[in-house]
């Protein structure tokens, strides 16, 4: 399967993502929304929907949901409303849904992303508070299907972009972009795995050139970065070739099968559905006052994209090391500490942060929070580089010490293993004459010319040295004694 | 008669509300019988007027994020039609 | 001991004239006596004869809250711990409620005597109780004709003695209108006042809880315990609660009572026009002002309050889908039918008339004609109580056009029906508070029974206070509040 759309045609996607916000009861009622309890266990009346229970908001979803709209410069409407979105679904205890539909807490906003080096403007057309519903379970209960609602009543922000994406990779850069930032502001904990952050596309292809856009059917419930990608390519793909054929697009949802690579149409939600939106009549207008609005503003944190420039700036980072750095708040964080704690320049820090210390987190698929070697250790080690006291060479070997025992520190291993760095100018010379006197041939080659025969010297004095020479010192004298 | 039987039928099943086939007439004329007295609405100019949802002009007043709730499951589904471990059980769901 | 109000009762238990367990027996023995009214649902015997048992150990310490040892009966709409709520539905028959609603626990708090739940038409629609799924409560002046609805049951047990006062529900005149038939006092009050959380919901932005009972200082009482902000329903107000009995003796003098003439026009029986008119100048007498006014949006208050009341009840009544509590059909093959024969099944033809009416209001294509269409009326009404009521201080009007008609009279033709709510929906709509106090008794044509006849009160926002004062008032100088029907001494 390719990942282009062919050269003729134009993908036209938009996403509609749900993050479930960080609060610790739900939207409506007082009950938990920890995740993985026993099944039922933290559903109350409220959440099952028993005759005479009352909703009640939730003063911590609403806070939550105008920081987002603040973070991506949007309207935040100063009065909302909830609606009844009403259809029948046995994970629906009410037989509707309380949402947003005429009055959404926050209205137009927009959010930047990079592809291909180049920013692009993605309009979000809105986003809204709503209740997250209960699951269905499919395991043998002789052919009956068991319902579970704790989940019933979680709050969800449901941010819905405008179609401006054009192809897989945007729509994965909007939706990664969008996951740093629910991350940065702590209004999501972002784990796909548990369903915090779900995406459903609506994907449609038509002619490039076309301005009218294609009919387009919806993907449900895309829950990983990677699927998202599979989703979209293999959805434009299938459009591309109905049409080519001579076919038309539905308009329908389709659920992906990512054990298969492909999607495939939903027949149960075919039905025509009709929701009967109408304002909840439980519920009042929900009231953001200026004030309101400043205590968020105090406490809306630096934002990536704004982080990313101060790092460039006052770092003197190239693009892509600030990026990096800058993908979740806790990374940035930690390289500031370090640079902070070690007092070297910023570029060795983000190197190592982003090298050696990325590497290691992946390999043993941890999160800089819980990192074996923290900032503090980090910087002990950095400082020894940046005064010479090891090499590059050295520090890593210092660096897995460090990784693998908990209670050492850089100073501690140099000392102990003995592999402070040799700058003793005599000591370096005593070595060089010695390689030199053994090993004349390679002296005549290098001579004659053959410049590659000076890295043979550099490795056999550093061998000589277990490694500890000052690798300029060593440079520098080994080229005038060769001359 | 303003309604068909089939638009009950369409309503109906919206509501997922089984109505008897020989009932089906009746609720049609009943139903074509109030929705002619709704339509005396019409008469009155409502331009400009703003639809009013609730008798007061309240806000929506905020909860404090706290848990509050304690697990009440045995006691919530004693009333229950059908469970097992815990589960409320339906017909399958096809999806 | 049964036609005594609160105040004389609680008078008498503290004097130890009787104690709360001989009273509460009393009651008992003739609810069961007069079950023919079928004013119960459900009677709580035990519990109410242990709950007296622990009144009278309160009242013995001379500490005792207010409605300690009173025995009231509670709307089967509102939840009960442990006690079947069946809002007079098949639906929830086999409903035992896991909470109490919060005017039960309040109730509960203050030392009131539950007896049982009262019936009602089903999910408290209709307006003669004949929706019930237990039956109609029939009403004691003549046995024959409707209590009215849908607090049916509640009025009746008041007035043939079957309890000393009660709850009700009001989301169209629920409270006013079986209150007018069966000749007791009956209020709604502002909405807001009184806590929904546990009050099974029909239409949520017209609903609202009230007391029922012999007479306007009973109201009040019983008022005082029901009324108070609950930070469990969002739609309950935090404002302040007065005194209620300690204006029910300010003197009317200067009252300026507005008479729409919309109100008192066609349609309305000559005996009932005769009665209120009689009524209103007891009130001149007492130094009121009368003064006639307009309220042209009023005649609309029908469609728009039956569009808002059906859509709201389409969607609140989408719970009851026989998956976590009452009723499920047997043997489902597969989820729509469970959904659709759960339903079908359980609920009585005008909750699903009203269902159906309810869903097609709310429809594609459908919400701009009706729904959107009625909440502009209900604005248009809302603003003519507001211009009128700062002409005058209170309104006053018939309850209901008729008197109590026949059982089975008028359930062939379902707008008929709903025409008998003409005088009390439109304010519901506007969310005001209203009281129906007895103001005459008399029949309609020769030969026919008398029958009480019910004179409707309006007041301003939050005007409670005022509406039991205009009340009381009155019954210091009339007695039709103490006219009790004949055949239940």
């Amino acid at each position: 399967m390719t990942s282009s759309t062919p050269e003729n045609w134009e993908a036209v996607i938009g996403l509609e993502i749900h993050t479930q916000l960080a609060t610790v009861s739900k939207i409506f009622s007082g009950a938990s929304t920890a995740y993985g309890a026993e099944p039922n266990t933290q559903a109350c009346a409220v959440d099952l929907g028993l005759p005479g229970v009352l909703p009640v908001v939730n003063a911590d979803a609403v806070h939550k949901a105008v920081m987002f709209g603040m973070a991506i410069d949007a309207h935040i409407a100063p009065y909302s409303i909830f609606a009844r979105k009403n259809y029948f679904y046995p994970d629906l205890p009410k037989g509707y849904q309380i949402s947003q539909m005429d009055l959404p807490i926050v209205g137009i906003g927009h959010l930047d992303i990079e592809v291909d080096g180049e920013t692009k403007r993605i309009g979000i057309t809105r986003a809204h508070l709503e209740e997250d519903a209960g699951k269905s379970l499919h395991e043998s209960f002789h052919g009956l299907s068991g319902i579970d609602l704790n989940r019933a009543g979680t709050p969800l922000l449901e941010i819905v972009s405008e179609p401006d994406m054009r192809s897989a990779k945007e729509a994965v850069a909007y939706m990664r972009k969008l996951h740093e930032l629910v991350r940065y502001l702590g209004i999501c904990d972002g784990n796909m795995q548990e369903g915090s952050f779900r995406c459903d596309a609506n994907v449609s292809v038509r002619p490039k050139g076309q301005q009218v856009f294609g009919t387009r059917a919806e993907i449900k419930n895309i829950n990983s970065f990677k699927f998202v990608e599979k989703a979209i390519n293999h959805e434009i793909e299938r459009q591309i070739e109905l049409l080519e054929n001579g076919g038309k697009v539905v308009q329908e949802t389709r659920l992906y099968d990512s054990d298969k690579d492909e999607t495939r149409s939903m027949r149960s939600k075919e039905e025509a559905n009709d929701y009967r939106y109408f304002p909840d009549p439980d519920l009042l207008p929900v009231h953001i006052d200026e004030e309101f609005k400043a205590t968020i503003k105090a406490d809306l944190p630096e934002l990536p994209d704004a982080k990313k420039l101060r790092f460039k700036n006052n770092y003197q980072l190239d693009n892509e090391s600030a990026g990096i750095l800058t993908a979740s708040r806790a990374l940035a964080d930690y390289f500031e500490q370090v640079v902070k704690i070690s007092t070297c320049e910023a570029k060795l820090c983000a190197n190592w942060i982003t090298g050696e210390l990325s590497a290691a987190l992946n390999k043993a698929d941890l999160e800089i929070n819980d990192s074996p070697v923290n900032a503090e250790r980090l910087a002990g080690l950095l400082r020894r580089i940046s005064d010479n006291t090891i090499s590059g060479k050295i520090a890593k070997q210092v660096f897995e010490i460090l990784w693998q025992q908990a209670d050492t520190d850089a100073d501690g291993i140099i000392e102990a293993q003995g592999l402070k760095q040799i700058t003793d100018t005599g000591a370096i010379e005593a070595i060089i004459d010695k390689i030199i006197a053994d090993n004349p041939g390679q002296v005549e080659q290098y001579r004659s010319g053959k410049d590659k025969v000076f890295g043979f010297f550099v490795g056999q004095v550093m061998k000589e040295m277990q490694g500890k020479a000052n690798p300029a010192e060593l440079n520098k004298m080994l080229k005038a004694k060769l001359s | 008669m303003l309604l068909t039987t089939e638009d009950v039928k369409k309503i109906a099943y919206l509501a997922r509300l089984g109505i008897d086939e020989h009932d089906l007439d009746s609720y049609t004329k009943d139903l074509s019988g109030i929705l002619d007295l709704m339509a005396q609405m019409k008469a009155q100019n409502t331009d400009g007027i703003m639809p009013m949802a609730h008798p007061l002009d309240q806000i929506q007043r905020l909860r404090t994020d706290a848990v509050t709730e304690t697990n009440q499951r045995d006691g919530f589904q004693i009333i229950a039609p059908h469970v097992e471990e815990g589960l409320y059980l339906v017909p399958k769901v096809i999806e | 001991m049964h036609t005594k109000t609160i105040t004389a009762l609680a008078q008498g238990l503290r004097d130890r004239e009787f104690s709360s367990v001989e009273l509460t027996q009393h009651f008992l023995a003739r609810i069961h006596q007069y079950s023919e009214l079928n004013a119960y649902i459900t009677i709580t015997e035990e519990a109410a004869l242990s709950a007296a048992a622990h009144a009278d150990t309160l009242l013995a310490t001379g500490n005792a809250p207010t409605l300690a040892g009173i025995p009231i009966g509670q709307k089967d709409i509102f939840c009960t711990l442990g006690v079947k709520t069946s809002c007079g539905s098949k639906m929830l028959d086999n409903f035992i409620a896991p909470y109490n609603a919060t005017v039960v626990e309040k109730l509960n708090q203050t030392g009131a005597v539950m007896l049982g739940k009262l019936n009602m038409d089903e999910f408290a629609m209709g307006s003669s109780n004949e929706n019930s799924y237990y039956g109609a409560a029939k009403n004691p002046w003549d046995i024959a004709r409707v209590s009215g609805g849908s607090s049916g049951g509640s009025a009746v047990a008041v007035a043939a003695g079957l309890a000393a006062a009660a709850t009700g529900t009001d989301t169209g005149g629920s409270i006013r209108q079986p209150a007018a038939f069966c000749g007791i006092t009956g209020l709604k009050p502002t909405y807001g006042r009184v806590s929904r959380f546990g009050m099974i919901a029909y239409a949520s932005s017209l609903d609202q809880g009230g007391p029922m009972t012999h007479n306007a200082e009973d109201a009040a009482i019983l008022l005082q315990a029901m009324a108070g902000f609950d930070d469990k329903d969002s739609t309950s107000v935090n404002h302040p609660i007065p005194d209620y009995q300690a204006t029910l003796n300010d003197s009317l003098k200067g009252l300026k009572i507005g008479l729409p003439k919309e109100f008192f026009g066609e349609g309305l029986s000559a005996n009932i026009a005769t009665d209120l008119h009689n009524a209103t100048q007891e009130f001149q007498r007492l130094g009121a002002e009368l003064i006639e006014i307009s309220m042209p949006t009023l005649t609309l208050a029908i469609p728009a309050y039956y569009v808002i009341a059906s859509a709201e009840c389409s969607s609140n009544l989408s719970r009851f889908d026989g998956v976590r509590f009452g009723y499920r059909c047997e043997n489902p093959v597969d989820l729509a039918d469970l959904y659709t024969r759960s339903r079908g099944e359980a609920f009585g033809k005008e909750v699903k008339r009203r269902i159906l009416m309810g869903t097609y209001a709310l429809s594609a294509g459908y919400y701009d004609a009706y729904y959107l269409k009625a909440q502009k009326i209900r604005r248009l009404i809302s603003e003519d109580f507001k211009k009128a009521l700062a002409q005058v201080d209170i309104i006053m009007s018939p309850v209901t056009p008729t008197n109590a008609f026949g059982i089975g009279e008028k359930t062939a033709d379902p707008v008929q029906m709903y025409l008998e709510d003409l005088y009390t929906i439109a304010i519901n709509l506007a969310g005001l508070p209203a009281m129906s106090i007895p103001a005459g008794l008399s029949a309609e044509q020769e030969g026919a029974p008398m029958l009480p006849v019910g004179l409707q009160l309006i007041g301003n926002y939050f005007a409670e206070a005022q509406l039991l004062n205009v009340a009381h008032q009155y019954q210091q100088v009339t007695d039709w509040h103490q006219r009790k029907p004949a055949d239940f001494q």
